[in-house]
């Protein structure tokens, strides 16, 4: 590590998070700093702008308490690194990853730039690896690989604290050994409350000493959130690409640090777009989600979950729908089944795993799970069109064939997506099956012949 | 050389004071790592770069170099098959993390056999001789088009790498230049071609929607709007396998890592059935993936068209699939937000249209420097915010592109895909093409065309009304018209591109279902008149293997199609009550 160089006694400006000071040091662009003042408390920053006479800093946390006369700013003489050793998993850190359950501090071997570095397109394995997470809505009809960014699109008062903590403890590999599972767990501006029931449902299922905890509570610096899916972040590449475990990252609640983002663009005087976000908000997402995957002949795997809550239940947002762009799919929760005492509450018809393709099929899943997912979707969406057709003319109005779609539909709420505990694999084929006796085999135009002969005559 | 040190930098974008003169866009190469650069403005005596990767660690003080010549790439045969970043360095053969800095490409060897002879004229463009790939068809040794003169020296056959000079041309004012298998050519410079062609052929695209509603022609144009979820990339790459054309350069262009990956897979696996070869053989990949830096996303869509206009120039006809533009879109408001530039509709600079217009119209059929014919074809994927069309980068692309393809979120949510809306979607000029469809074996097709447009639109009428009334409050040929439409949008419309016989629909197979379509509509709407209920319709044993024939009959059995076409005859027959039938019945009776 390069010598710590200090700086004192010559800042020149404070406004808002952005420090300037007369250039004393020679520093390079994005280096970390630490800033100090009379109060004693350290403050992370990033070397943001640099001209020859002043250095601008932009302080990643609360400049509140700090006086001009009095600031200590230290160099670290490298990007914002995070130190990571063996022994992370059963640990809980802060927002910036310092320990905060009281035991000693982690063993570092090496420091990882917080931000990383692109991967290679051509150093990456395409994920393929099918998780069973237990949740027929997601195994059956959108299912998760290893390696996958798959995020939940829910609302507030939605239960995706819940379904979250249930596949962190369910998730299983259905094919190879077990492995090295681990689970880096990310709250962005999350209540106490919901952290605590994170911890506790985690240590239920016995699932607490293989999670690393990284906390920004709501109460938090919101500067700081943006800093904690970095370390999170960092910290999950390295169990994965480093320690060759598979990792799975679950990342919550975006929004918060979407918001987080906006406040500190604004308070940098930069030019809003849309909603007032900033105009690099895909850029930068891009930044955290583009960090999951496979990565050739290391071992481990990164899988995301992230979970956002789309402000207004409305998923043409900025933040769901950039989100969209960069993730590999979605599972979007519906108020109207939550309501309806459906759980989870996936509404299958927006929710998309685009990466399903490859991890499906005779030599992952079934030989026939892709076409009775297709035929499950197909026959789901005339459902519910049906169902607008049935709210305006009545049900009396309906031909034979669309009295069925409807109570195919209401089948496949009920009997599918709803459901009590977790389930394997192979039982939420055979509800599928079950739920296709009932329709017009003539109309089963996604399944071949020789499908609808083996399969629907035995469910 | 020129020079100049840093004086203020912040982001991808800094300022600095010059010692020497540098122009406008000239290339700079910036500090110990010689990161990519451009000059974007000159104020007197400073200079501001845009610089085309992570500028971490740069500090005041450290020193720029001026390269004298425009952001340019090196262009060659070697680039085939190939993965590159957006500024055209390699990816293969580096670690698994993308790190700032130059890098070059290694050098490939290839066969060469001279056709020209010392003391020939040569033309800019003109071929030299054939260079030969280890795999590969065969390419021609291209003159740069900048240049021309006499011949002074060419090397004999023989095996040498991409970037020795092979040959030496005197121009007409007497310097001598060598011309190496590949050369370097400035990204923002169209290339020059003796003369743009009428376009009166399509691209066949392999994919029935496209190629039997709304057609792209060949050295067109063509836009892809799509929310996210409905498909863009699954349809680009459908596209990049299945299309029928010599070179495909695809761009991901602030894309997924992860699907790039799923490319890099598949493509080596798969042959091209039109040239017996590896696709992957045929297809330049460039990626600029999300979290690569935003400015170099900015120039990955010239470096793309350049690419795919230097194989035009070898006579062969190149698709460019570039997905997305509104990433691309999104880049140059970036870099120009941090100019300061005013921001126009949208928060886009204001140039953004014009931008747009450079690219797209950097598509043509052609006659070559060298004489032969060649084209680009752009097939661009826009990501509108909201799926909203309105929106700047689509409503401008709109003005450019012939072909128009949208995508509908209620298709891809029934996973039907490709999620193409019939209504949306527009080809301007598509009647232009019947003449080649007509030799082509199809010389129904814009009749056809014509009734399957028809049919979508009054089933979208017919629906709403449904809504109100109910199905069966409909009068029994409205009802008729309903069952057609469906048929067309599943036995006809989707397609399957994970189905092995689906995959790529051949023109010959699309003749055969879309004549076999056409027919049942026609044999349906006599029954009906002749008094047949329409509900009995869905009942008919000949509908299932039409609406399957697409998956289950691939482009090579044209005696299964015969076959379905025979037994909907033989059913219909059996059905339709003729007179002579009638009379049958009352004897019998």
């Amino acid at each position: 590590m390069k010598p710590r160089l200090l700086a004192e006694g010559c800042a020149t400006r404070l406004a808002g998070p952005l420090l300037f000071l007369k250039r004393t040091v020679d520093v390079g662009l994005n280096e970390a700093v630490e800033v100090s003042g009379a109060d004693g408390r350290t403050r992370l920053g990033r070397v943001a702008a640099a001209d020859i006479d002043t250095l601008t800093i932009e302080v990643l946390e609360s400049t509140a308490g700090l006086a001009l006369s009095e600031i200590v700013v230290r160099f670290v003489g490298e990007p914002m690194g995070f130190a990571l050793g063996p022994g992370i998993l059963g640990r809980v850190f802060d927002g910036v990853g310092r320990v905060i359950d009281g035991g000693p501090p982690i063993p570092a071997r090496e420091t990882y730039p917080i931000e990383g570095l692109p991967w290679n397109p051509v150093a990456r394995d395409v994920p393929r690896d099918f998780i069973e997470t237990g949740v027929s809505a997601i195994d059956l009809m959108n299912s998760l690989v290893r390696g996958q960014k798959l995020p939940i699109f829910s609302g507030g008062g939605l239960p995706h604290d819940r379904m979250a903590a249930d596949i962190a403890t369910n998730a299983r590999l259905a094919r190879g050994a077990k492995g090295d599972f681990a689970i880096v767990f990310a709250g962005m501006g999350l209540p106490h409350d919901s952290a605590e029931f994170f911890r506790r449902r985690l240590e239920q299922g016995g699932a607490l000493e293989r999670t690393a905890l990284f906390l920004n509570l709501a109460a938090d610096s919101s500067t700081q959130r943006l800093l904690t899916p970095r370390y999170a972040l960092t910290a999950a590449e390295y169990l994965a690409f480093v320690e060759g475990k598979h990792v799975l990252a679950i990342l919550t609640d975006m929004t918060n640090y979407c918001e987080a983002l906006r406040e500190v663009s604004s308070s940098k005087g930069e030019i809003p777009s849309r909603k007032g976000f900033p105009g690099y908000l895909y850029s930068d997402l891009a930044t955290l989600y583009e960090r999951a995957g496979c990565i050739h002949g290391s071992g481990g795997t990164l899988t995301q979950l992230s979970i956002l809550t789309m402000p207004s239940d409305d998923i043409t947002h900025p933040i769901p729908d950039l989100t969209g762009y960069i993730t590999e799919g979605q599972i979007v929760l519906s108020r109207d089944l939550d309501r309806r005492g459906i759980n989870p509450p996936v509404n299958v018809l927006p929710s998309l795993s685009r990466l399903m393709k490859d991890g499906t099929g005779e030599k992952y899943t079934h030989r026939d799970h892709p076409a009775l997912a297709s035929q499950l979707y197909s026959a789901y969406a005339r459902a519910v069109q049906t169902r607008v057709l049935a709210a305006v003319v009545g049900e009396d109005g309906l031909s034979e064939a669309d009295r069925r779609y409807l109570a195919f539909g209401e089948g496949f709420e009920r009997n599918l997506v709803n459901q009590a505990g977790a389930r394997s694999f192979a039982e939420s084929m055979d509800a599928g099956w079950r739920l296709l006796k009932g329709l017009p085999h003539a109309e089963l135009t996604r399944l071949s012949d020789e499908q609808i002969a083996r399969c629907l005559s035995r469910a | 050389m020129s020079m100049a040190a840093i004086r203020w930098i912040s982001g991808p974008v800094l300022r600095a004071t010059v010692q020497g003169s540098f122009f406008l866009r000239e290339c700079v190469r910036v500090g110990p790592k010689a990161l990519l650069g451009e000059v974007v403005r000159i104020d007197g005596d400073e200079i501001t770069v845009q610089v085309y990767e992570d500028t971490t660690g740069l500090k005041p003080g450290t020193l720029i170099e001026g390269e004298a010549k425009p952001l340019a790439i090196r262009v060659g045969p070697a680039l085939l098959g190939n993965i590159f970043d957006g500024l055209l360095r390699p990816l293969t053969g580096i670690d698994a993390r993308v790190r700032p800095g130059a890098r070059a490409a290694a050098p490939s060897r290839l066969a060469f056999s001279p056709a020209r002879q010392v003391g020939d004229a040569i033309g800019g463009g003109e071929s030299l001789g054939e260079l030969r790939p280890a795999a590969g068809r065969a390419l021609a040794l291209l003159v740069p088009p900048d240049v021309a003169g006499e011949l002074v020296s060419i090397r004999e056959a023989g095996e040498y790498d991409d970037v020795t000079p092979l040959a030496t041309i005197r121009t007409a004012d007497g310097r001598e230049t060598g011309v190496a298998m590949s050369h370097s050519w400035p990204v923002r410079v169209p290339r020059p071609v003796a003369r743009r062609l009428p376009m009166r052929e399509p691209l066949v695209t392999g994919q029935r929607v496209l190629d039997a509603l709304f057609p792209v022609a060949l050295g067109g144009k063509a836009a892809i709007p799509g929310g996210f979820g409905t498909g863009k990339t699954v349809l680009l790459e459908a596209l990049a396998k299945g299309c029928a054309a010599d070179v495909i350069v695809y761009l991901g262009c602030g894309e997924r890592g992860n699907e790039l990956a799923g490319v890099l897979e598949e493509l080596p696996q798969l042959v091209d059935p039109r040239s017996g070869r590896r696709l992957m053989e045929r297809t330049v990949i460039i990626a600029n993936t999300s979290n690569m830096p935003v400015a170099a996303r900015e120039a990955s869509i010239y470096s793309a068209i350049t690419v795919a206009e230097y194989f035009r120039d070898q006579g062969l006809h190149v698709a460019l699939m570039a997905d997305s533009t509104s990433r691309w879109a999104e880049a140059l408001r970036e870099v120009s937000g941090r100019f300061g530039e005013l921001p126009g509709e949208g928060g886009y600079p204001a140039y953004l249209s014009s931008r747009l217009a450079e690219f797209y119209e950097r598509a043509a059929l052609v006659e070559t420097l060298a004489g032969t014919r060649g084209s680009v074809t752009v097939m661009g994927a826009i990501s509108p915010p909201s799926g909203d069309f309105s929106e700047p980068v689509t409503s401008h692309t709109k003005r450019y592109v012939r072909a128009f393809w949208a995508l509908d979120v209620k298709r891809a949510q029934a996973r039907f895909y490709p999620a193409v809306h019939p209504l949306q979607s527009y080809a301007e000029n598509a009647a232009e093409f019947a003449p080649w469809w007509n030799e082509n074996g199809n010389t129904q097709w814009l009749e056809l065309r014509r009734r399957f447009l028809m049919l979508l639109d009054e089933q979208s009428r017919l629906e709403r009304m449904a809504k109100i009334i109910g199905k069966d409050a409909l009068p029994a040929r409205q009802q008729l018209t309903l069952a057609c439409a469906d048929l067309v949008n599943e036995a006809f419309l989707r397609q399957n591109a994970f189905a092995p016989k689906d995959r790529v629909a051949g023109p010959a197979k699309q003749a055969a279902m879309m004549r076999i379509i056409g027919r049942f509509i026609e044999l349906a709407t006599q029954a009906v008149a002749a008094g047949l209920a329409p509900d009995r319709l869905a009942r008919l044993e000949c509908l299932r293997p039409l609406v399957r024939m697409g998956e289950e009959i691939g482009n090579d059995e044209p005696e299964k199609f015969e076959a379905v076409g025979a037994a909907l005859e033989a059913e219909f027959h059996a059905l339709i009550p003729t007179p002579e039938k009638r009379d049958e019945a009352a004897a019998a009776g």
